[in-house]
Protein backbone atom coordinates (compact mmCIF):
# COMPACT_ATOMS: atom_id res chain seq x y z
CA UNK A 1 0.00 0.00 0.00
CA UNK A 2 2.92 2.37 0.99
CA UNK A 3 4.96 1.04 -2.15
CA UNK A 4 1.50 1.88 -4.37
CA UNK A 5 1.21 5.47 -3.09
CA UNK A 6 4.93 6.34 -3.21
CA UNK A 7 5.07 5.47 -6.89
CA UNK A 8 1.86 7.81 -7.05
CA UNK A 9 3.59 10.59 -5.50
CA UNK A 10 6.85 9.89 -7.98
CA UNK A 11 4.88 9.48 -10.93
CA UNK A 12 3.31 13.04 -10.59
CA UNK A 13 6.40 14.52 -9.26
CA UNK A 14 8.09 12.97 -12.65
CA UNK A 15 5.31 14.25 -15.11
CA UNK A 16 5.71 17.43 -13.47
CA UNK A 17 9.37 17.68 -13.58
CA UNK A 18 9.72 16.59 -17.38
CA UNK A 19 6.66 18.47 -18.41
CA UNK A 20 8.70 21.66 -17.40
CA UNK A 21 12.08 20.28 -19.41
CA UNK A 22 10.11 19.73 -22.06
CA UNK A 23 8.46 22.98 -22.19
CA UNK A 24 12.21 24.54 -21.79
CA UNK A 25 13.12 22.02 -24.67
CA UNK A 26 10.35 23.57 -27.13
CA UNK A 27 10.46 26.93 -26.17
CA UNK A 28 14.58 26.94 -27.16
CA UNK A 29 14.68 24.48 -30.41
CA UNK A 30 11.12 26.41 -31.44
CA UNK A 31 12.59 30.39 -32.70
CA UNK A 32 15.69 28.41 -34.29
CA UNK A 33 13.59 25.91 -36.14
CA UNK A 34 11.31 29.01 -37.18
CA UNK A 35 14.80 30.59 -39.10
CA UNK A 36 15.85 27.65 -40.82
CA UNK A 37 11.79 26.71 -42.04
CA UNK A 38 12.13 30.17 -43.40
CA UNK A 39 16.15 30.39 -44.58
CA UNK A 40 14.55 27.29 -46.96
CA UNK A 41 11.07 28.63 -47.65
CA UNK A 42 10.69 28.37 -51.43
CA UNK A 43 9.84 31.88 -53.48
CA UNK A 44 6.30 30.23 -54.54
CA UNK A 45 5.65 28.94 -51.13
CA UNK A 46 2.05 29.94 -49.82
CA UNK A 47 1.44 30.11 -46.01
CA UNK A 48 -1.21 27.81 -45.42
CA UNK A 49 -1.68 28.46 -41.78
CA UNK A 50 1.18 26.59 -40.15
CA UNK A 51 3.22 30.57 -39.24
CA UNK A 52 6.18 29.64 -40.91
CA UNK A 53 6.90 26.32 -38.91
CA UNK A 54 6.35 24.01 -41.11
CA UNK A 55 7.70 23.39 -44.92
CA UNK A 56 7.64 19.74 -45.89
CA UNK A 57 11.09 18.72 -46.52
CA UNK A 58 10.62 18.05 -50.49
CA UNK A 59 9.86 21.42 -51.10
CA UNK A 60 12.71 22.92 -49.17
CA UNK A 61 14.89 25.34 -51.62
CA UNK A 62 18.07 26.12 -50.68
CA UNK A 63 18.46 29.09 -53.22
CA UNK A 64 18.75 32.09 -50.32
CA UNK A 65 22.14 29.64 -49.29
CA UNK A 66 23.64 29.45 -52.98
CA UNK A 67 22.70 33.30 -53.23
CA UNK A 68 24.52 34.05 -50.47
CA UNK A 69 27.67 32.32 -51.04
CA UNK A 70 28.01 33.45 -54.52
CA UNK A 71 28.12 36.68 -53.02
CA UNK A 72 31.52 38.63 -52.88
CA UNK A 73 30.94 40.81 -49.53
CA UNK A 74 29.65 37.20 -47.77
CA UNK A 75 33.28 35.39 -48.95
CA UNK A 76 34.97 38.06 -47.37
CA UNK A 77 33.06 38.34 -44.16
CA UNK A 78 33.84 34.94 -43.66
CA UNK A 79 37.57 35.09 -44.25
CA UNK A 80 37.97 37.90 -41.94
CA UNK A 81 36.14 35.87 -39.13
CA UNK A 82 38.07 33.04 -39.63
CA UNK A 83 41.35 34.79 -39.14
CA UNK A 84 39.37 36.89 -36.17
CA UNK A 85 38.53 33.27 -34.57
CA UNK A 86 41.19 31.62 -35.22
CA UNK A 87 44.27 34.32 -34.52
CA UNK A 88 42.48 35.74 -31.89
CA UNK A 89 42.08 32.14 -30.30
CA UNK A 90 45.88 31.34 -30.94
CA UNK A 91 47.43 34.42 -29.38
CA UNK A 92 44.64 34.52 -26.29
CA UNK A 93 45.78 30.82 -25.46
CA UNK A 94 49.41 31.33 -25.66
CA UNK A 95 49.22 34.43 -23.30
CA UNK A 96 46.59 32.45 -21.26
CA UNK A 97 48.14 29.43 -20.72
CA UNK A 98 51.73 31.14 -20.29
CA UNK A 99 50.23 33.16 -17.50
CA UNK A 100 47.89 30.88 -15.61
CA UNK A 101 50.81 28.07 -15.45
CA UNK A 102 53.23 31.14 -13.97
CA UNK A 103 50.92 31.71 -11.77
CA UNK A 104 49.90 27.72 -10.39
CA UNK A 105 53.56 27.75 -8.92
CA UNK A 106 52.87 28.68 -5.67
CA UNK A 107 56.58 28.42 -4.97
CA UNK A 108 57.65 31.59 -7.22
CA UNK A 109 59.37 34.71 -6.13
CA UNK A 110 56.88 37.66 -6.78
CA UNK A 111 53.84 35.63 -7.48
CA UNK A 112 51.74 37.99 -5.28
CA UNK A 113 52.89 41.07 -6.64
CA UNK A 114 52.19 39.40 -10.09
CA UNK A 115 48.50 38.52 -8.89
CA UNK A 116 48.07 42.24 -8.11
CA UNK A 117 49.34 43.64 -10.90
CA UNK A 118 46.34 41.55 -12.76
CA UNK A 119 43.52 41.65 -10.21
CA UNK A 120 43.59 45.70 -10.28
CA UNK A 121 42.35 46.12 -13.83
CA UNK A 122 40.06 43.21 -13.45
CA UNK A 123 38.74 45.00 -10.65
CA UNK A 124 38.48 48.62 -12.09
CA UNK A 125 38.29 49.24 -15.71
CA UNK A 126 39.47 52.18 -16.97
CA UNK A 127 36.68 52.16 -19.26
CA UNK A 128 35.82 52.31 -23.06
CA UNK A 129 37.23 55.45 -24.23
CA UNK A 130 40.98 55.28 -22.58
CA UNK A 131 40.96 51.90 -24.24
CA UNK A 132 40.13 53.08 -27.72
CA UNK A 133 42.26 55.95 -27.62
CA UNK A 134 45.39 53.36 -26.68
CA UNK A 135 44.25 51.45 -29.64
CA UNK A 136 44.42 54.11 -31.72
CA UNK A 137 47.97 55.35 -30.63
CA UNK A 138 48.87 52.17 -31.79
CA UNK A 139 47.84 52.55 -35.38
CA UNK A 140 45.59 49.43 -34.82
CA UNK A 141 42.56 51.00 -36.05
CA UNK A 142 41.75 49.20 -39.74
CA UNK A 143 43.85 46.52 -38.58
CA UNK A 144 42.50 42.96 -37.49
CA UNK A 145 45.25 43.06 -34.82
CA UNK A 146 42.44 45.69 -32.87
CA UNK A 147 39.67 42.85 -32.38
CA UNK A 148 42.37 40.15 -31.54
CA UNK A 149 44.75 41.77 -28.80
CA UNK A 150 42.94 44.28 -26.53
CA UNK A 151 40.95 41.60 -24.93
CA UNK A 152 43.44 38.78 -25.65
CA UNK A 153 43.53 37.69 -21.63
CA UNK A 154 40.37 36.98 -19.74
CA UNK A 155 41.18 36.87 -16.22
CA UNK A 156 38.14 34.22 -15.59
CA UNK A 157 39.57 32.09 -17.93
CA UNK A 158 42.60 32.37 -16.59
CA UNK A 159 41.84 31.92 -12.72
CA UNK A 160 39.59 28.91 -14.05
CA UNK A 161 42.95 27.28 -16.13
CA UNK A 162 45.24 28.07 -12.96
CA UNK A 163 43.06 26.57 -10.68
CA UNK A 164 43.11 23.15 -12.70
CA UNK A 165 46.77 22.98 -13.29
CA UNK A 166 47.20 23.43 -9.14
CA UNK A 167 44.78 20.86 -9.23
CA UNK A 168 47.60 17.94 -11.32
CA UNK A 169 49.36 15.80 -9.17
CA UNK A 170 52.57 17.22 -8.26
CA UNK A 171 54.35 13.90 -8.50
CA UNK A 172 54.80 14.11 -12.29
CA UNK A 173 56.14 17.33 -12.22
CA UNK A 174 58.23 16.72 -9.47
CA UNK A 175 59.46 13.79 -11.36
CA UNK A 176 60.11 15.46 -14.89
CA UNK A 177 62.27 17.99 -12.35
CA UNK A 178 64.25 15.36 -11.19
CA UNK A 179 65.20 13.46 -15.13
CA UNK A 180 66.43 17.49 -15.64
CA UNK A 181 63.31 19.10 -17.57
CA UNK A 182 63.23 22.92 -16.81
CA UNK A 183 60.05 25.00 -15.84
CA UNK A 184 59.00 25.20 -20.33
CA UNK A 185 59.64 21.49 -20.61
CA UNK A 186 57.57 20.63 -17.41
CA UNK A 187 54.18 22.80 -18.94
CA UNK A 188 54.55 21.15 -22.61
CA UNK A 189 55.48 17.59 -22.19
CA UNK A 190 53.96 16.96 -18.72
CA UNK A 191 51.26 19.80 -17.74
CA UNK A 192 49.49 20.19 -21.21
CA UNK A 193 49.04 16.84 -22.02
CA UNK A 194 46.94 16.16 -18.69
CA UNK A 195 45.40 19.32 -19.04
CA UNK A 196 42.96 18.43 -22.41
CA UNK A 197 40.11 18.95 -21.09
CA UNK A 198 40.69 22.73 -19.62
CA UNK A 199 41.97 23.50 -22.85
CA UNK A 200 39.64 22.22 -24.98
CA UNK A 201 37.34 24.36 -22.86
CA UNK A 202 38.64 27.33 -22.73
CA UNK A 203 39.75 27.23 -26.32
CA UNK A 204 35.96 27.11 -27.05
CA UNK A 205 35.34 29.79 -25.03
CA UNK A 206 37.94 32.42 -26.83
CA UNK A 207 36.44 31.28 -30.05
CA UNK A 208 33.32 31.74 -29.29
CA UNK A 209 34.31 35.48 -28.67
CA UNK A 210 36.04 36.03 -31.39
CA UNK A 211 33.60 34.63 -33.85
CA UNK A 212 30.84 36.62 -32.11
CA UNK A 213 32.89 39.83 -31.67
CA UNK A 214 30.23 42.36 -32.82
CA UNK A 215 30.74 46.00 -31.38
CA UNK A 216 34.94 46.27 -31.65
CA UNK A 217 34.64 45.90 -35.22
CA UNK A 218 32.18 48.58 -35.11
CA UNK A 219 34.67 50.60 -32.97
CA UNK A 220 38.11 49.94 -34.64
CA UNK A 221 37.33 49.19 -38.36
CA UNK A 222 36.40 51.50 -40.79
CA UNK A 223 37.13 49.63 -44.07
CA UNK A 224 34.24 47.71 -44.80
CA UNK A 225 36.43 44.73 -46.88
CA UNK A 226 37.62 44.00 -42.63
CA UNK A 227 34.42 43.27 -41.71
CA UNK A 228 33.49 40.07 -40.01
CA UNK A 229 30.38 37.79 -40.18
CA UNK A 230 27.73 39.37 -37.50
CA UNK A 231 28.69 43.06 -38.63
CA UNK A 232 27.30 41.86 -42.24
CA UNK A 233 24.75 39.99 -40.94
CA UNK A 234 23.54 43.38 -38.62
CA UNK A 235 23.73 45.32 -42.09
CA UNK A 236 21.09 42.90 -43.80
CA UNK A 237 18.81 42.36 -41.08
CA UNK A 238 18.48 46.02 -40.71
CA UNK A 239 19.17 46.37 -44.41
CA UNK A 240 16.06 49.18 -45.63
CA UNK A 241 17.36 48.01 -49.10
CA UNK A 242 18.54 44.66 -49.13
CA UNK A 243 20.04 45.21 -53.08
CA UNK A 244 22.89 46.83 -51.81
CA UNK A 245 24.10 43.28 -50.28
CA UNK A 246 22.63 41.13 -53.35
CA UNK A 247 23.18 41.24 -56.93
CA UNK A 248 20.15 42.96 -58.31
CA UNK A 249 18.88 39.61 -59.58
CA UNK A 250 19.23 37.52 -56.52
CA UNK A 251 15.45 37.58 -55.48
CA UNK A 252 14.16 35.89 -58.64
CA UNK A 253 15.13 32.86 -57.21
CA UNK A 254 14.22 33.66 -53.36
CA UNK A 255 12.27 35.55 -51.12
CA UNK A 256 14.34 38.42 -49.04
CA UNK A 257 12.76 36.75 -45.12
CA UNK A 258 14.90 33.17 -46.94
CA UNK A 259 18.15 35.44 -47.58
CA UNK A 260 17.52 37.12 -44.05
CA UNK A 261 17.64 33.56 -41.91
CA UNK A 262 19.84 32.01 -44.11
CA UNK A 263 22.61 34.90 -43.24
CA UNK A 264 21.38 34.05 -39.58
CA UNK A 265 22.12 30.56 -39.90
CA UNK A 266 24.75 30.20 -41.69
CA UNK A 267 26.45 32.56 -38.69
CA UNK A 268 24.78 30.13 -36.36
CA UNK A 269 26.32 27.05 -37.93
CA UNK A 270 29.79 27.02 -36.79
CA UNK A 271 29.03 27.26 -33.17
CA UNK A 272 26.02 25.03 -33.35
CA UNK A 273 28.64 21.91 -34.85
CA UNK A 274 31.49 22.65 -32.69
CA UNK A 275 30.02 22.95 -29.25
CA UNK A 276 28.48 19.39 -28.76
CA UNK A 277 32.11 17.94 -29.22
CA UNK A 278 33.55 19.99 -26.23
CA UNK A 279 30.31 20.62 -24.36
CA UNK A 280 31.24 17.23 -22.63
CA UNK A 281 34.65 18.92 -21.49
CA UNK A 282 32.68 21.64 -19.62
CA UNK A 283 29.64 19.62 -18.36
CA UNK A 284 32.76 17.45 -16.16
CA UNK A 285 33.52 20.08 -13.57
CA UNK A 286 36.16 21.85 -15.34
CA UNK A 287 34.76 25.61 -15.25
CA UNK A 288 35.08 25.38 -10.86
CA UNK A 289 38.65 25.89 -10.73
CA UNK A 290 38.13 29.33 -9.84
CA UNK A 291 35.85 28.61 -6.82
CA UNK A 292 38.30 29.50 -3.55
CA UNK A 293 37.59 28.42 -0.23
CA UNK B 1 81.09 31.23 -10.04
CA UNK B 2 77.74 29.91 -8.60
CA UNK B 3 78.76 30.73 -5.38
CA UNK B 4 79.48 35.04 -6.16
CA UNK B 5 75.31 34.91 -6.82
CA UNK B 6 73.30 36.52 -4.42
CA UNK B 7 70.17 35.04 -3.25
CA UNK B 8 67.85 37.17 -5.27
CA UNK B 9 70.08 36.00 -8.34
CA UNK B 10 69.91 32.96 -7.63
CA UNK B 11 65.79 32.83 -7.51
CA UNK B 12 65.69 34.74 -10.69
CA UNK B 13 68.12 32.31 -12.72
CA UNK B 14 65.98 28.93 -11.07
CA UNK B 15 63.33 30.46 -12.10
CA UNK B 16 64.17 32.12 -15.44
CA UNK B 17 61.52 30.16 -17.65
CA UNK B 18 58.74 31.02 -15.58
CA UNK B 19 59.97 34.80 -15.19
CA UNK B 20 60.78 34.56 -19.26
CA UNK B 21 56.87 33.36 -19.71
CA UNK B 22 55.60 35.79 -17.55
CA UNK B 23 56.72 38.98 -20.08
CA UNK B 24 54.38 38.75 -23.18
CA UNK B 25 51.18 38.38 -20.49
CA UNK B 26 53.14 41.45 -18.95
CA UNK B 27 53.20 43.45 -21.68
CA UNK B 28 49.68 42.71 -22.88
CA UNK B 29 48.22 44.02 -19.22
CA UNK B 30 50.89 46.64 -19.14
CA UNK B 31 49.64 47.82 -22.88
CA UNK B 32 45.88 47.13 -23.08
CA UNK B 33 45.22 47.71 -18.91
CA UNK B 34 47.50 50.21 -17.57
CA UNK B 35 48.08 52.63 -20.23
CA UNK B 36 43.90 52.75 -20.41
CA UNK B 37 44.42 53.61 -16.58
CA UNK B 38 46.47 56.39 -17.41
CA UNK B 39 44.78 57.72 -20.52
CA UNK B 40 41.70 57.64 -17.81
CA UNK B 41 42.99 60.79 -16.39
CA UNK B 42 41.37 62.79 -19.04
CA UNK B 43 38.30 62.69 -17.10
CA UNK B 44 39.72 65.46 -14.82
CA UNK B 45 41.18 67.25 -17.61
CA UNK B 46 39.52 69.62 -20.83
CA UNK B 47 41.38 66.66 -23.42
CA UNK B 48 42.93 68.04 -26.57
CA UNK B 49 43.82 65.62 -28.81
CA UNK B 50 46.45 68.02 -30.31
CA UNK B 51 48.14 68.48 -26.48
CA UNK B 52 47.81 64.93 -25.75
CA UNK B 53 46.49 63.57 -22.21
CA UNK B 54 49.41 64.54 -20.28
CA UNK B 55 50.08 67.70 -21.44
CA UNK B 56 45.89 68.67 -21.43
CA UNK B 57 44.89 71.33 -18.94
CA UNK B 58 43.74 69.99 -15.64
CA UNK B 59 39.44 70.94 -14.92
CA UNK B 60 38.79 69.17 -11.60
CA UNK B 61 35.77 67.19 -11.34
CA UNK B 62 33.66 69.68 -13.78
CA UNK B 63 32.72 66.73 -16.12
CA UNK B 64 31.48 64.77 -13.05
CA UNK B 65 29.83 67.55 -12.23
CA UNK B 66 28.18 68.51 -15.46
CA UNK B 67 26.94 64.68 -15.78
CA UNK B 68 25.38 64.82 -12.27
CA UNK B 69 23.52 67.67 -13.32
CA UNK B 70 22.25 66.56 -16.95
CA UNK B 71 18.67 64.96 -17.41
CA UNK B 72 19.99 61.98 -18.41
CA UNK B 73 21.80 61.13 -15.45
CA UNK B 74 19.20 60.08 -13.46
CA UNK B 75 17.40 58.13 -17.50
CA UNK B 76 20.82 56.33 -17.56
CA UNK B 77 20.95 55.09 -13.98
CA UNK B 78 17.40 53.65 -13.65
CA UNK B 79 17.73 52.12 -16.67
CA UNK B 80 20.68 50.59 -16.21
CA UNK B 81 19.46 49.37 -12.51
CA UNK B 82 16.30 48.40 -13.64
CA UNK B 83 17.35 46.11 -16.31
CA UNK B 84 20.01 44.93 -14.62
CA UNK B 85 17.57 43.99 -11.53
CA UNK B 86 15.28 42.68 -14.18
CA UNK B 87 17.19 40.00 -15.17
CA UNK B 88 18.61 39.26 -11.75
CA UNK B 89 15.42 39.24 -10.56
CA UNK B 90 13.64 36.38 -13.06
CA UNK B 91 17.09 34.79 -14.33
CA UNK B 92 18.72 33.40 -11.30
CA UNK B 93 14.81 32.11 -10.18
CA UNK B 94 14.14 30.49 -13.26
CA UNK B 95 18.00 28.93 -13.29
CA UNK B 96 17.38 27.00 -10.24
CA UNK B 97 14.16 25.67 -11.30
CA UNK B 98 15.84 24.59 -14.26
CA UNK B 99 18.91 23.31 -12.39
CA UNK B 100 16.67 21.29 -10.02
CA UNK B 101 14.22 19.57 -12.68
CA UNK B 102 17.42 18.94 -14.69
CA UNK B 103 18.86 16.95 -11.67
CA UNK B 104 15.06 15.24 -10.57
CA UNK B 105 14.61 14.05 -13.67
CA UNK B 106 14.25 10.41 -14.03
CA UNK B 107 15.67 10.07 -18.04
CA UNK B 108 19.08 10.13 -18.61
CA UNK B 109 18.99 10.83 -22.09
CA UNK B 110 16.40 13.39 -21.93
CA UNK B 111 18.41 15.27 -19.25
CA UNK B 112 21.40 15.31 -21.56
CA UNK B 113 19.04 16.31 -24.88
CA UNK B 114 17.49 19.19 -22.81
CA UNK B 115 21.07 20.18 -20.77
CA UNK B 116 22.73 20.16 -24.71
CA UNK B 117 19.70 22.60 -26.79
CA UNK B 118 19.51 24.48 -23.28
CA UNK B 119 23.75 25.73 -23.16
CA UNK B 120 23.77 26.40 -27.33
CA UNK B 121 22.05 29.54 -27.13
CA UNK B 122 24.69 30.78 -24.58
CA UNK B 123 26.95 30.31 -27.82
CA UNK B 124 24.93 32.66 -29.96
CA UNK B 125 26.23 36.28 -30.48
CA UNK B 126 23.31 38.99 -30.01
CA UNK B 127 23.60 39.98 -33.68
CA UNK B 128 22.46 35.94 -34.24
CA UNK B 129 19.57 36.64 -31.51
CA UNK B 130 18.49 39.84 -33.54
CA UNK B 131 18.07 38.03 -35.94
CA UNK B 132 16.25 35.27 -34.02
CA UNK B 133 14.06 37.99 -32.25
CA UNK B 134 13.00 38.96 -35.33
CA UNK B 135 11.85 35.78 -36.49
CA UNK B 136 9.59 35.74 -33.67
CA UNK B 137 9.10 39.45 -32.88
CA UNK B 138 8.60 40.87 -35.90
CA UNK B 139 5.81 43.18 -36.55
CA UNK B 140 5.54 41.87 -40.58
CA UNK B 141 5.94 38.09 -40.04
CA UNK B 142 7.20 37.19 -37.10
CA UNK B 143 5.60 34.19 -35.38
CA UNK B 144 4.20 36.09 -32.05
CA UNK B 145 2.48 39.01 -34.35
CA UNK B 146 1.18 36.30 -36.84
CA UNK B 147 -0.60 34.34 -34.20
CA UNK B 148 -1.89 37.90 -32.37
CA UNK B 149 -3.15 38.93 -36.31
CA UNK B 150 -4.97 35.42 -36.97
CA UNK B 151 -6.93 36.22 -33.44
CA UNK B 152 -7.85 39.16 -34.79
CA UNK B 153 -5.46 41.68 -33.07
CA UNK B 154 -2.80 44.19 -33.99
CA UNK B 155 0.73 43.41 -34.46
CA UNK B 156 2.90 44.95 -31.86
CA UNK B 157 5.99 46.26 -32.32
CA UNK B 158 8.15 44.84 -29.56
CA UNK B 159 11.72 45.75 -30.31
CA UNK B 160 10.81 49.89 -30.64
CA UNK B 161 8.04 50.44 -28.93
CA UNK B 162 9.48 51.67 -25.09
CA UNK B 163 6.14 49.94 -23.22
CA UNK B 164 7.64 46.32 -24.52
CA UNK B 165 11.73 46.75 -24.71
CA UNK B 166 13.10 45.96 -21.82
CA UNK B 167 10.42 42.91 -21.40
CA UNK B 168 11.90 41.93 -24.74
CA UNK B 169 15.86 42.64 -23.28
CA UNK B 170 14.53 40.44 -20.20
CA UNK B 171 13.00 37.77 -21.59
CA UNK B 172 15.65 37.32 -24.75
CA UNK B 173 18.29 37.50 -21.98
CA UNK B 174 16.69 34.81 -20.10
CA UNK B 175 16.04 32.49 -23.19
CA UNK B 176 19.64 33.13 -23.59
CA UNK B 177 21.34 32.57 -20.33
CA UNK B 178 19.05 30.27 -18.55
CA UNK B 179 20.57 26.97 -19.68
CA UNK B 180 24.01 28.26 -19.08
CA UNK B 181 23.53 29.36 -16.00
CA UNK B 182 22.66 25.99 -14.63
CA UNK B 183 26.09 24.43 -14.66
CA UNK B 184 26.86 25.92 -11.80
CA UNK B 185 23.71 24.71 -9.42
CA UNK B 186 23.71 21.87 -11.09
CA UNK B 187 27.52 21.17 -10.19
CA UNK B 188 26.43 22.05 -6.58
CA UNK B 189 23.35 19.53 -6.85
CA UNK B 190 25.69 16.67 -7.62
CA UNK B 191 28.23 17.89 -4.97
CA UNK B 192 25.25 16.93 -2.09
CA UNK B 193 25.89 13.54 -0.19
CA UNK B 194 23.62 11.03 -1.36
CA UNK B 195 22.96 9.82 1.90
CA UNK B 196 21.09 12.53 2.88
CA UNK B 197 18.82 11.86 0.39
CA UNK B 198 18.12 8.12 1.39
CA UNK B 199 18.09 8.90 4.81
CA UNK B 200 15.26 11.31 4.20
CA UNK B 201 13.58 8.90 1.91
CA UNK B 202 13.56 6.36 5.29
CA UNK B 203 12.14 8.95 7.62
CA UNK B 204 8.82 9.55 4.78
CA UNK B 205 9.79 12.94 2.89
CA UNK B 206 7.85 13.66 -0.12
CA UNK B 207 9.75 15.06 -3.52
CA UNK B 208 9.46 18.35 -2.26
CA UNK B 209 10.30 18.06 0.85
CA UNK B 210 13.64 16.62 -0.17
CA UNK B 211 13.92 19.92 -2.24
CA UNK B 212 13.02 22.19 0.36
CA UNK B 213 15.10 20.78 2.79
CA UNK B 214 17.99 19.05 1.45
CA UNK B 215 18.68 20.33 -2.31
CA UNK B 216 18.19 23.89 -1.77
CA UNK B 217 19.76 24.58 1.28
CA UNK B 218 23.07 22.28 -0.20
CA UNK B 219 22.55 24.75 -3.34
CA UNK B 220 22.31 28.12 -0.88
CA UNK B 221 26.32 28.97 -1.08
CA UNK B 222 26.26 28.64 -4.65
CA UNK B 223 23.12 30.82 -5.27
CA UNK B 224 24.20 33.20 -2.87
CA UNK B 225 27.76 33.46 -4.40
CA UNK B 226 26.20 34.01 -7.96
CA UNK B 227 23.41 36.43 -6.34
CA UNK B 228 25.93 38.57 -5.20
CA UNK B 229 28.56 38.61 -7.51
CA UNK B 230 25.39 40.16 -10.48
CA UNK B 231 24.44 42.25 -7.19
CA UNK B 232 28.38 43.42 -7.78
CA UNK B 233 27.70 43.81 -11.63
CA UNK B 234 24.85 45.57 -11.21
CA UNK B 235 25.56 48.64 -13.36
CA UNK B 236 26.69 45.96 -16.39
CA UNK B 237 23.14 45.84 -17.86
CA UNK B 238 24.29 43.93 -21.14
CA UNK B 239 26.14 46.63 -23.30
CA UNK B 240 26.23 43.69 -26.24
CA UNK B 241 22.50 42.96 -26.24
CA UNK B 242 21.44 46.54 -25.67
CA UNK B 243 23.73 48.20 -28.61
CA UNK B 244 22.27 45.12 -30.93
CA UNK B 245 18.77 45.62 -29.96
CA UNK B 246 17.79 49.32 -29.01
CA UNK B 247 17.14 52.40 -31.71
CA UNK B 248 15.82 55.60 -31.16
CA UNK B 249 12.49 55.21 -30.31
CA UNK B 250 13.32 52.99 -26.92
CA UNK B 251 16.60 54.83 -25.70
CA UNK B 252 13.99 56.65 -22.78
CA UNK B 253 14.17 52.93 -21.67
CA UNK B 254 16.52 51.07 -22.47
CA UNK B 255 19.85 53.52 -22.92
CA UNK B 256 22.21 52.19 -20.47
CA UNK B 257 25.39 53.66 -18.83
CA UNK B 258 27.40 52.03 -21.47
CA UNK B 259 26.21 52.69 -24.50
CA UNK B 260 25.40 56.60 -23.69
CA UNK B 261 29.20 56.41 -22.98
CA UNK B 262 29.86 54.72 -26.40
CA UNK B 263 27.67 56.82 -28.64
CA UNK B 264 29.11 60.39 -26.23
CA UNK B 265 32.36 59.58 -26.77
CA UNK B 266 32.97 58.08 -30.04
CA UNK B 267 30.07 59.82 -32.29
CA UNK B 268 30.21 62.89 -30.25
CA UNK B 269 33.77 62.86 -29.66
CA UNK B 270 32.91 64.28 -26.12
CA UNK B 271 36.10 62.16 -25.30
CA UNK B 272 36.89 63.58 -21.25
CA UNK B 273 33.25 63.47 -20.57
CA UNK B 274 32.64 60.09 -21.71
CA UNK B 275 35.76 59.15 -19.82
CA UNK B 276 34.42 60.57 -16.65
CA UNK B 277 30.98 58.84 -16.88
CA UNK B 278 32.68 55.63 -17.81
CA UNK B 279 35.24 56.25 -14.66
CA UNK B 280 31.99 56.91 -12.37
CA UNK B 281 30.80 53.48 -13.07
CA UNK B 282 34.02 51.91 -12.33
CA UNK B 283 34.04 53.34 -9.38
CA UNK B 284 30.89 52.44 -7.84
CA UNK B 285 31.62 49.13 -9.41
CA UNK B 286 34.66 48.62 -7.65
CA UNK B 287 32.69 49.16 -4.73
CA UNK B 288 30.12 47.44 -5.33
CA UNK B 289 31.78 44.28 -6.37
CA UNK B 290 34.43 44.79 -2.83
CA UNK B 291 30.70 44.59 -0.98
CA UNK B 292 29.34 41.59 -2.57
CA UNK B 293 32.62 39.35 -2.20
CA UNK B 294 32.61 40.54 1.63
CA UNK B 295 28.73 39.70 2.11
CA UNK B 296 29.08 36.49 0.31
CA UNK B 297 32.33 35.54 2.37
CA UNK B 298 30.12 35.99 5.09
CA UNK B 299 27.48 34.10 4.22
CA UNK B 300 28.74 31.33 1.72
CA UNK B 301 31.81 30.76 3.59
CA UNK B 302 34.11 31.58 0.03
CA UNK B 303 33.68 33.42 -2.76
CA UNK B 304 34.69 33.31 -6.82
CA UNK B 305 38.20 34.49 -7.93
Amino acid sequence: MISRLKSWDDRIFQAIVNGFLLTILVAIALPIWRVFIMSVTPLTFKDNGTFGLWIPPWQWSFEAYRELFKHPSFTQATYNSVIITLGGMLISMVLTTSLAYVLSNPKLPGRKGLMILILVPFLFQAGLIPTYMVVQKMGLVDSLFAIMLPGAISVTNTFVMKGFFEGLPEELEEAARLDGANDLQVLWHVVLPLSKPILMTISLFYAVGYWNEFFTPILYLNDNHLMPLPVLLRNILLAANINEYVESNAFANAPIQAFKAASVFITMLPMVAVYPWIQRYFTRGTLLGGVKE
Amino acid sequence: MRQRLTPLAKSLYKYRWLYLMAIPPLVYFLIFQYLPLWNAQIAFKNFKPLLGVWKSPWIGFDHFIAFFKSFYFTELLTNTIIISLLKLVFGIPMAIVLALALYETAFKRFQVLVQTTAYLPHFLSWVIMLGVLLTILSPGDGLVNSVIKSLGGKPIAFLTSPEWFRFVVVVSDIWKETGWATILYLAALMGIDPTLYEAAQVDGASRLQRIWHISLPGILPVIVILTMLRLGHILNAGFNQIFVLYSLPVYSVGDIIDTWVYRSGILDFQLSLATAVGLFKGVIGLILILVAQRVSKKIAGYTLY
